[in-house]
């Protein structure tokens, strides 16, 4: 696994239901072919997205994580799409600190029309990716975090209870 | 016992079905082994029954997930097969047939996003495993939702005023609801009233247009506002307030009798650059031509002697009811509307930008707009079709087509109507003048009824036609006989050589291209604009008049280039769907909505600053946030904010998006059989 040449990095991508969910339908729809390493989820909005999903990611296996979301100025929800870039650049510092490449996660913007786009970025990234090696983060690979990091996130139940 | 962190206690039972989508999926993915696998590996994590089916979309496929449902108790069902955006609908009224809510189905997309994209079997099977492994623990912690019922406001605004608005506007307000029409310029008619004939019949414009508009100023159920601009747009489906700027026009409408003696005293002459595209003249007090709609002028401030210098007033002097009024202001109004209809129609390419046809700089290159006024017998010319003098008759008139379309310097796309509009060109040229008329064509297009016999009929009446682009307009004379006329250059790719064609005229079919503010409108409105510039429709085939955003309509050239019949059908079809919402008088929307735990609610107010759409309210007693549910769009920013996991996403909680991380990272197998980092 730890071969770069047959390594196949498994990236987690959040998607915003009104632009990049639809570019990825298109670039479907369409036939334009991409790495089969990125798995999507599909979020309302680029703003839904809680850097913990992320942490969660790399922390479970994920070797990257994609965030994409309508471009600047063409949010459907106004502005949220703002919102996710801030929390993206924290994130991408708080990924430093805590010894991970920045380079795994990234932010794209996509519109619904760039299927084409969209596809060339993931093919982009898995290849970036793929350059970094696994990421192994040391994780009991049950999808908890080290404990020190105490990021473990509480499920409404948990903090009702 | 499995690695899953938050074993499946709910003992859900879950049906996986995927959908071989005929060879769609099945070509590219080992569909029985998928579906094998979700009945085996997933077992643990509830799954009960697992199958595979050619199209599941199908009543028969539907009727599998159904009798699963009834026969075996299923609590939850997983659907592998095309995108939510395509059949999330088929599937959740199929579980709802079966006897469990809608919402505890979940679809994923294992062709859009797998099948489709990739080429390697083994890899788009083993990424379809993951998928719906990711739809299964999401579909765990799936809630049952109610749709939220939303009421719609019968009145409709129709922005723009052009033939599509037209038509859309007549129909809803024929059916007898009210019906706000906004128009920019001074006069409803669009770029239709400034034709002369249309194709292919020759039906003079005016001649059909005119009713229609007369039909729209005085129906009792439209309410027309001119010279207006909506300026925002708050609200949603069933519920918009719009925000229109009247603009002052100076004159009193109530008092004004649209005799159009200010007109004739006005002594400021201003050339006319909408209207008769910069080849004729209006006055500073004005209706665009003499049978807009409504009949009131407008004085154009910036042009206007009293405004500027301060004396005049000559209007005002020869008005008989005294509607003239300097002192009149905008006027911002706002009214409540269920759904919008945008019909704003495009703009002409501007020639200029093909600098080697000359348009701008040789005074007898004429754009397609400007041959329509001079061919109009309401026109600048009286209809006759002469050069820029004024009164010479061209000998030979050459047409060009595709100018700015099909150009990779400018638009990829097709105009659609320039192949006709370039023969009716010949055929108003040959008719009367007797000119040699050239067409300059890349591959003629004459689709849809009667087009090509009008096609038949122009060669057959002697039109010259000439396959290839022009590479260059000159009036450098080389040859003899090429004095004093335009040279057309260009290569006869039929002859397979160049050719020098010397014209008098030259017309350059231009581009129909998306309205300069396109994407101010479009994200005004909340809709989306495809990298031309054009609306997106909802789907390009079976949705072509609704949009992404619920309540907002596209009809005519806002939607991309297309002919009068289109245009019309457009706004016939887009008024057709609005009238469904206002006869059912209510609209159900997806229950995707944020809402606040106030146990948990710390009131630190985070939440209310990051919400665009003012849904959170601060109650200072209790001191907690909380959301209303009529307000919120379910973006879902305020959840992914909240510092104490007070806020939760119906549809999307967080419990159902790392649920479905773990999922997709097959951290739910009792043995990883896939590639997971140890």
């Amino acid at each position: 696994m730890t071969d770069t040449e047959t390594f196949e990095p498994i990236i987690i991508g959040f998607t915003c239901n009104w632009c990049s969910y639809r570019a990825a339908d298109l670039a479907g729809t369409a036939r334009v072919k991409y790495a089969p390493n990125v798995r999507l989820i599909r979020l309302m909005c680029s703003g839904r997205l809680d850097p913990t999903f992320v942490l969660k990611a790399l922390s479970g296996g994920a070797d990257g994580v994609m965030i994409t979301g309508c471009h600047p100025g063409e949010c459907h929800y106004l502005e949220q799409n703002y919102k996710a870039l801030r929390r993206y650049m924290l994130l991408k510092r708080t990924l430093a600190q805590l010894g991970i490449e920045p380079g795994r996660v990234k932010l794209v913007w996509a519109s619904a029309a760039e299927g084409v786009h969209l596809a060339a970025e993931i093919t982009k990234l898995v290849e970036e990716i793929r350059a970094l090696g696994p990421l192994n983060w040391p994780t009991a690979g049950d999808g908890t975090f080290p404990g020190e990091l105490g990021v473990e996130m509480n499920t409404h139940e948990e903090v009702a209870a | 016992m499995t690695q899953h962190s938050k074993p499946n206690d709910k003992k859900e039972r879950i049906g996986v079905y995927v959908c071989h989508c005929g060879s769609n999926i099945a070509g590219t993915v080992d569909v029985e082994n998928v579906s094998h696998w979700a009945g085996e590996e997933l077992k643990d994590r509830g799954v009960v029954v697992s199958r595979d089916y050619k199209f599941m979309c199908s009543s028969l496929g539907q009727e599998l997930i159904e009798q699963d449902i009834k026969e075996q108790g299923l609590t939850r069902v997983v659907v592998a097969a095309c995108s939510p955006h395509l059949h999330e609908k088929t599937f959740r009224t199929a579980t709802e047939r079966g006897g469990l809510n809608p919402y505890l189905c979940e679809l994923c997309s294992i062709r859009e996003q797998v099948s489709w994209v990739h080429t390697d079997k083994a890899a788009a099977t083993e990424k379809s495993k993951a998928v719906i492994s990711g739809a299964v623990e999401r579909v765990i912690h799936n809630e049952p939702l109610e749709p939220l019922h939303v009421p719609i406001h019968e009145a409709t605004m129709v922005v723009g005023g052009g033939i599509a608005g037209i038509q859309a506007a007549l129909e809803i307000a024929d059916a007898g609801h009210p019906v706000y029409m906004v128009e920019r310029e001074p006069s409803i008619g669009g770029h239709m009233a400034q034709f002369d004939k249309t194709f292919p019949t020759l039906d003079c414009a005016a001649c059909i247009l005119t009713p229609r508009m007369v039909s729209v100023g005085t129906h009792p159920n439209i309410h027309l506002l001119t010279w207006s601009e909506v300026t925002r747009v708050d609200g949603y489906v069933g519920n918009f307030t719009v925000t229109i700027r009247k603009k002052a026009r100076f004159i009193n409408e109530e008092l004004c009798t649209g005799c159009g003696i200010c007109q004739e005293k006005c002594p400021k002459k201003v050339i006319d650059e909408v209207y008769e595209a910069g080849l004729g003249y209006r006055k500073a007090v004005y209706t665009p031509f003499p049978q807009a709609v409504p009949k009131y002028p407008v004085i154009d401030k910036p042009n206007c002697t009293y405004f500027q210098k301060g004396t005049c007033k000559a209007c005002e002097k020869f008005c008989p009811t005294g509607a003239i009024d300097f002192t009149q202001e905008d006027e911002v109004i706002t009214v409540e509307v269920g759904n919008i209809i945008l019909a704003t129609g495009y703009e002409l390419f501007d020639p200029r930008r093909v600098t080697q046809y000359g348009y701008g700089r040789l005074a007898n290159v004429f754009s397609s707009l400007e041959f329509e006024r001079l061919s109009n017998a309401a026109g600048p010319t009286d209809g006759n079709i002469v050069l820029r003098d004024g009164v010479t008759v061209p000998k030979a008139v050459g047409i060009i087509h595709c100018v700015g379309s099909r150009d990779r310097n400018f638009n990829n796309y097709c105009s659609v109507i320039c192949c006709m509009q370039g023969l009716k060109f010949a055929h108003l040229v040959k008719e009367r003048t007797g000119a040699t008329v050239y067409n300059f064509y890349i591959d003629m297009r004459t689709a849809y009824k009667a087009y090509d016999e009008f096609y038949q009929r122009v060669l057959e009446e002697g039109t010259l036609f000439v396959r290839g682009k022009v590479a260059e307009v000159t009036d450098a004379a080389r040859l003899p006989g090429e004095e004093g006329k335009l040279i057309i250059q260009v290569e006869d790719t039929l002859v397979g050589k160049q050719r020098r064609i010397p014209v008098d005229m030259v017309v350059l079919s231009a581009a129909l291209e998306p309205r300069k503010d396109a994407d101010d409108v479009a994200k005004m409105f909340g809709i989306s604009c495809s990298a031309d510039g054009w609306f997106i429709e909802k789907h390009p085939k079976l949705d072509p008049v609704a949009t992404m955003t619920e309540g907002i309509f596209i009809a005519g050239c806002v939607q991309g280039p297309k002919d009068i019949p289109t245009s019309v059908a457009q706004g016939a079809a887009a008024s057709a769907r609005v009238l469904g919402r206002i006869e059912q008088g209510e609209i159900a929307l997806e229950p995707v909505r944020a809402s606040i735990n106030e146990e948990m609610c710390s009131g630190c107010r985070i939440c209310n600053d990051l919400c665009p759409f003012n849904a959170i309210l601060f109650h200072e007693d209790r001191m907690v946030s909380e959301i209303n549910p009529a307000l919120c769009q379910g973006c879902g920013t305020c959840v992914a904010a909240c510092p104490a996991g007070a806020i939760s996403g119906t549809g999307f909680s967080n419990e159902q998006i790392l649920a479905q991380i773990e999922g997709l990272l097959l951290l739910n197998m009792v043995h990883p059989t896939m590639a997971v980092p140890a």
